[in-house]
């Protein structure tokens, strides 16, 4: 009888020493899973603020002024354009 | 002396004594238990609540609005988080070298931040919306009582070029204007909240449960076209400027699809910085504001003479004598040009032929064609403060209204609405809905007038930017254009001012399957030119020929220089 309870008892600690060590894990293993979220948002924020600044950057008047001014380069007049048509026939040709 | 056997030790109490002791100290414990079993078992909630309290935490979950993107995904309109710096100024306590600091960091006068801190109130913002590297530097300077709150603030990329259609948001990140206010639910977001566990440190250790999920707002492709957008915003401020207008509007529809390509708007604001901000500024009149059209009306007139079988375009209508007087009005031409056809009506812009074709039509004919192409009513654009207009029924029409209505006078319109009903020219008789967000199927159009009519009316229009026409300037070399100038005088006080005008242009191309119709409306040009053929219609030729390019549009027409008339010697139209 006495050799059983031992048993018991001895299961009883290594189960109870399970449990705070799987919670204690788990705890860890959440800690970070709430990091990697935060780092996620704080990223999307920054992608965000990255577009934010593509567009700025890319701005059509911007983009024009330096082709224009840096670039010197020009829409070409119609003297100088070739229009290709499609193959295929279109009403266009009239 | 033994101790045992001491006498008090003989003493013999009363039994009841100890009887009583017992049952007091066993009464004690049954009141400790059944408290216990109380407070344990049968109304255990509130300190199950307070215990919860020390280590359970709701945390809110913010939710981003919605970003704003044009057709091609560009973006328009995104928020981004800020801080917002408050105080409780009873609290606040700080050094005059912190004072300064924080001063020069929140931009804000030393004599500002006294202010604000001694006001006797429990909560105070010192400043709102402030980028968070500043938001940081403000946290180290330790001062207590002073708080930061996470916001988040819209930015626009395109700034005063998009301004009109896309609105702008208030402090709060709710829409207040434009776009951002008529699609407010689709943008917002809903914040969430959820209940965790914190550690003695702070960290969250687990998740209890989820209050409510965050709904991040829904992203929104609008119709607009960026590129053209500021193709159209360009020009439209050349124009502007070079005419000495007080205000401009121009907008491009797509004629296949119903959409609003671009949009815009002088004068205009911006929304990234919007401190002093004008009415005028903020008005988008291409939605929101009427104008007696003039002479982009008179197609529609003729499109009535013509659907009804009484007219064709070879028609001949006495114009020859210049004028045309109703009761104890008279209508007059400023050029004589004899007798014309219906077809040269349009061309020459004659505000008597017009007069002539609608006198010859019944009133409620004239003002079912009206009402049909969407004068009278707002456009179903769901875009705040769109206007309907002024159409007043036909029973009260007096004959000398019904003649200055067939030229774009007593009746008025906003830039839309005009734009939309040239779509039923510009294809084939139907008039589209028009959608501000992007359309990936295309809605179905109503037919108003027959493919024939619209046919014919085409080809008046063609003839209108033909030299001999009002608009020779509005001409796109390579694609053939179709389009009418208007020029009115502005309505004042009741009557119209005698030297303000609103010069207008509308038109499509290319004339042989029509892709877009542009609109354009410049109100007071006082450089000396006010015709629509000589101040808008340049403006229309130079946003058509770029868009038709940006478009990849096939030309229709052989691609040859254009020729203007020389000066002077163009048709001026009727005003």
């Amino acid at each position: 009888m006495a050799r059983i309870n031992l048993i018991l008892l001895l299961a009883l600690t290594a189960c109870a020493l399970g449990l705070v060590t799987s919670q204690h894990k788990a705890r860890k293993l959440f800690a970070e899973l709430e990091r990697e979220q935060e780092r996620a948002k704080q990223l999307d924020v920054e992608w965000g603020q990255l577009q934010l600044e593509q567009s700025t950057w890319a701005m059509h008047a911007r983009v024009e002024k330096i082709a224009r001014e840096r670039l010197r380069m020009s829409t070409p007049d119609a003297k100088r354009t070739q229009m290709v048509m499609p193959a295929a026939p279109t009403e266009v040709t009239r | 002396m033994n101790y045992a056997a001491s006498p008090v030790l003989a003493l013999q109490l009363p039994l009841w004594r100890s009887r009583l002791l017992l049952a007091l100290i066993a009464g004690g414990f049954l009141v400790l238990a059944g408290r216990a079993v109380y407070l344990q078992g049968l109304n255990n909630d509130f300190l199950q609540q307070k215990g919860e309290s020390r280590y359970s935490r709701v945390l809110e979950i913010s939710a981003n609005r919605g970003r704003i993107t044009d057709r091609n995904g560009e973006a328009l309109a995104i928020s981004t988080p800020v801080k917002s710096v408050w105080a409780i100024p009873e609290e606040v306590q700080y050094s005059s070298q912190q004072r300064a600091k924080l001063a020069a960091l929140l931009e804000l006068p030393p004599q500002e931040v006294d202010k604000r801190l001694n006001e006797s109130t429990s909560f105070v913002y010192l400043k709102r919306q402030i980028p968070p590297e500043i938001a940081e530097r403000v946290s180290e300077l330790q001062i207590p009582g002073l708080f930061q709150n996470r916001e988040y603030r819209r930015y626009y990329p395109g700034g005063e070029v998009m301004a009109h259609v896309l609105g702008f948001t208030g402090a709060d990140d709710a829409g207040q204007e434009g776009i951002e206010l008529a699609f407010q639910s689709t943008l917002a977001g809903k914040s969430g909240s959820r209940r965790v566990i914190k550690d003695r440190l702070g960290q969250i250790v687990e998740d209890m449960e989820s209050i409510r999920e965050a709904q991040n707002g829904r992203d929104l492709a609008l119709a607009l076209d960026a590129k053209l957008q500021n193709l159209a915003f360009a020009q439209l401020k050349l124009a502007v400027e070079s005419n000495k207008a007080k205000a401009g509007a121009i907008v491009v529809l797509d004629a296949k699809t119903g959409e609003v390509l671009a949009l815009a708007n002088l004068p205009t604001y911006n929304p990234n910085n919007r401190t002093r901000l004008s009415g005028a500024q903020l008005r988008n009149r291409v939605i929101t504001d009427t104008f007696e059209p003039g002479s982009t009306l008179k197609p529609f007139t003729v499109a009535v003479a013509i659907e009804s079988g009484k007219l064709t375009p070879e028609s001949n209508i006495a114009t020859a004598a210049g004028s045309l007087t109703i009761g104890r009005a008279t209508i007059h031409d400023a050029h004589r040009f004899g007798d014309m056809t219906v077809a040269q009506v349009i061309q020459r812009s004659s505000n008597v032929g017009a007069a002539k074709i609608a006198l010859g039509l019944p009133p409620d004919a004239m003002w079912d064609m009206f009402d049909k192409v969407g004068f009278g009513s707002a456009p179903r654009l769901g875009f705040p403060g769109a206007a309907s207009g002024k159409l007043r029924p036909h029973k009260t029409w007096r004959p000398i209204e019904q003649a200055t209505m067939a030229y774009g006078h007593g009746i008025s319109v906003s830039l839309l609405q005009l734009a939309r009903a040239y779509t039923m020219f510009a294809r084939d008789g139907e008039l589209m809905p028009l959608s501000l967000v992007r359309v990936d199927a295309p809605l179905a159009g109503k037919q108003v007038i027959s493919p024939a009519t619209a046919r014919k009316l085409r080809d008046m229009l063609e003839l209108a930017v033909e030299p001999g026409g009002t608009a020779p300037r509005a001409r796109v070399m390579g694609y053939r254009v179709a389009g009418k100038t208007g020029t009115a005088h502005k309505e004042e006080n009741g009557g119209y001012a005698e030297h303000k005008y609103v010069s207008s242009f509308v038109g499509f191309a290319p004339a042989s399957d029509p892709r877009l119709v542009i609109a354009v409306m410049i109100d007071e040009p006082s450089a000396g030119q006010y015709y629509g053929g000589a101040v808008a219609a340049p403006v229309f030729s130079a946003v058509m020929g770029g868009a038709l390019r940006m478009l990849g549009v096939s030309p229709d027409a052989p691609l040859k220089p254009l020729e203007l008339p020389p000066e002077n010697t163009e048709i001026k139209e009727d005003v």
